[in-house]
């Protein structure tokens, strides 16, 4: 059998480690945007488990 | 000099859509859409990244779930007809991989969905992976006919998580849709084992058919449709519920009804004749009934937005 630079085990193999790569890289773009948002979102001015200050939820003057 | 393509071990070797294969893609469809139901008919909002990435991590423990328990069932998966062609049968995948697979998914998705939404959807999470594999898979579906209906919760789990998600808490509406699933499954599956006759009993799985018979089965079938059918129903007049929900969930469940009817009034002899064709017209309603009962929340839950829908 001819030699060939390319067996077909050799296309699914790479096929896998593209994939791989390819979810591995999404999941680090997914955390790096999901941390941002959480970072945006949270109000570090405050204690963990109090309330909101009166005037962050409409309250009096 | 070795010619790797003599080699059975690497002719076989697996590509990555069979390890896809393994979370059961199917199965992780219904549960991102029932999820996402469940998050969005919620009375909170969700930041997108936030339900995007959490929806993202139920279907990955969903998956690692499914891919624990083909590790599981591997022996009886290769008895069957319509499992032998799954990734472990088929000698694609090895065993300890997909056990690997589904132990690595899990813990990541856990937590990552502790991170992304609240440690109270995180931990339902990991009550319906273990729910699935432990108490499905190892302890009920080889034990008792009940497999189909305790196991069931499993899959009723999605939509209580995408609730959590939104709200960080529980309530009787998340409920109602967990009871949804929940009835809906045994019917479901016993009309499958009616007409996937022999593939159950080659593998010495207890489902009703094989334990109590046929007749039986088709009696409960009826059973389950009728309490079902109130269920539905009756949800629609909840806080999910409205004009759109109860017309889409009254036309489905007389169809259903229906159905259930004529599988209860014939016998073997009357399906043998025409291939289970009553049998697989039901199974194929039963996935619409469920599509179109959460599809019909989602509607109402979006008018909601737009200050229509409701009652």
């Amino acid at each position: 059998m001819a030699i060939r630079a390319e067996h077909e085990i050799h296309t699914r193999r790479k096929g896998r480690n593209v994939g791989v790569g390819l979810m591995l890289g999404g999941f680090v773009v997914l955390v790096m945007v999901l941390t941002f948002v959480k970072i945006t979102q949270t109000d570090f001015t405050r204690a963990p488990g109090t309330a909101n200050p009166p005037a962050a939820v409409g309250g009096q003057d | 000099m070795t010619d790797v393509s003599q080699t059975p071990a690497l002719e076989n070797e697996a590509e990555l859509g069979d390890y896809f294969a393994l979370l059961k893609p199917r199965v992780m469809q219904l549960v991102v859409f029932t999820a996402l139901v469940g998050m969005l008919a919620a009375p909170a909002s969700v930041h997108p990244v936030i339900g995007f990435a959490s929806i993202l991590f139920v279907a990955i423990g969903a998956g690692a779930s499914g891919a624990l328990n083909m590790w599981w069932d591997a022996d009886i998966d290769s008895v069957m007809r319509r499992t032998a062609k799954r990734p472990i049968p088929a000698g694609k995948v090895q065993p300890g991989e997909a056990l690997a697979l589904g132990v690595g998914l899990s813990f990541l998705s856990v937590m990552m969905l502790g991170l992304s939404a609240n440690l109270l959807a995180a931990g339902m999470l990991l009550f319906t992976i273990f729910f699935y594999a432990v108490v499905y898979s190892m302890w009920l579906k080889r034990a008792t006919p009940q497999n189909i209906v305790i196991g069931g919760a499993a899959g009723a789990f999605p939509p209580v998580i995408g609730w959590i998600i939104a709200t960080g808490s529980f309530s009787v509406e998340a409920w109602l849709m967990f009871a949804l699933i929940f009835m809906w499954t045994p019917p479901h599956f016993w009309a499958l084992a009616l007409f996937m006759r022999s593939d159950y009993d080659d593998a010495n799985v207890p489902m009703l058919t094989v334990t109590h018979g046929r007749p039986a089965t088709r009696r409960h079938i009826m059973a389950y449709t009728v309490l079902l059918a109130l269920l539905a129903v009756g949800t629609g007049f909840t806080a999910i519920g409205g004009y759109i929900y109860l017309t889409v969930s009254v036309v489905l469940n007389l169809l259903f009804l229906i159905g259930a009817w004529r599988i209860w009034q014939r016998d073997e002899a009357a399906a043998e004749a025409d291939n289970y064709m009553v049998e697989r017209k039901f199974f194929r309603l039963s996935l619409y009934y469920l599509f179109l009962h959460f599809g019909a929340i989602l509607v109402e839950a979006s008018l909601r937005t737009w200050g229509m829908g409701g009652w």
